[in-house]
């Protein structure tokens, strides 16, 4: 077997296997209060990190680049109270011009 | 409101991403093709792992001539943080073991984050963005292949518009001190582990370093 179908099966195999862990092993097991407290403050945190990967990481490095710029449009879009659309776009479209200068 | 209207919801949350999918499902293709992995491997790759950011480094290091191992182990820790997430939604989905196994498999960043737009995780918006984005990853995975790369995602700001995203939706969470709290620990540890640790890494210490500020 090539090593691309190694890559493929085994990422695909624990993948199945991350994303099915919730549903398929706790499943509709009502969660103790504590547990639940946990999962609210998963989200933000999640979120956080993920704006975090998304706008300034890189190859083992922080990059600060376009996606940054396109970001802090979004912040100001957010703080004007703009709908989502409104200020994905902003961000994309600062990225996008910036790249062209 | 009944589940078909709350997965057209989904749908419709979705679609404002649309391009992104299936440009960066396009590029993956395309650079599946350059690493050698050929395309029916890239588009199973596609429809079975569902995940970019673990497919773009697996087909990455391939094509650097790292191997299968190297390549495995950082898609796998790219997709670690699909563990807490499916943790966070395991009771909404219904249905057999075999029913849930399978639409779970919808989890991703973007289906996750707006499931969870109401504050309790949705499971009609997360499968209708999970369906909307898995069929145009899929398909734009197909039409690199065949095509080669409908445009740069890059160009048109693609990669900016997810942080964005992602930023947006984290707002609404942050009325309480505790979210507030939760958020700016896990950024300053993702800030500060990136440069040091493998992709993956950042984001899941950042997500389980939350579960130690809950003991109060």
């Amino acid at each position: 077997m090539s090593a691309a179908w190694i890559v493929v099966l085994a990422v695909g195999a624990v993948t199945v296997l991350f994303k099915g862990a919730g549903p398929v092993f706790l499943g509709r097991r009502v969660l103790p209060p504590r547990a639940l407290a946990l999962v609210e403050v998963l989200a933000p945190a999640m979120l956080a990190a993920l704006v975090v990967t998304q706008a300034v990481g890189g190859d083992e490095a922080i990059v600060l680049d376009e996606r940054l710029a396109g970001v802090a449009a979004a912040g100001v879009a957010l703080l004007l109270r703009a709908p989502l659309v409104v200020v994905m776009v902003s961000a994309a479209a600062t990225a996008a011009l910036l790249r062209l200068l | 409101m009944d589940q078909e209207s709350r997965f057209r919801d989904g749908v419709v949350a979705g679609l404002p991403l649309a391009l992104a999918p299936l440009a960066f499902g396009a590029a993956f293709g395309v650079l599946a093709i350059d690493a050698g992995m050929g395309g029916l491997a890239a588009v199973v790759m596609s429809a079975t792992t569902f995940a970019g950011s673990a497919q773009f480094a697996a087909a990455s290091i391939l094509d650097s001539g790292g191997g299968a191992a190297a390549a495995v182990v950082a898609a796998v820790l790219l997709n670690a943080r699909y563990v807490p997430q499916s943790l966070a939604v395991a009771s909404i989905f219904p249905g057999s073991k075999r029913r849930r196994l399978v639409e779970s498999q919808l989890i991703v960043d973007e289906s996750w984050a707006l499931a969870g737009r109401s504050g309790r995780f949705d499971y009609g918006v997360l499968v209708g963005v999970g369906v909307l984005f898995w069929l145009l990853w899929v398909g734009g995975t197909a039409i690199g292949i065949v095509v080669g790369d409908l445009f740069d995602p890059e160009a048109i700001g693609l990669d900016a518009a997810f942080p964005a995203l992602f930023l947006a939706l984290l707002v609404p969470y942050l009325r309480t001190r505790r979210a507030l709290g939760a958020a700016l620990l896990a950024a300053a540890i993702t800030l500060a582990l990136i440069p040091v640790a493998p992709a993956g890494i950042p984001i899941v210490a950042a997500s389980l370093a939350c579960l130690l500020g809950l003991r109060r």
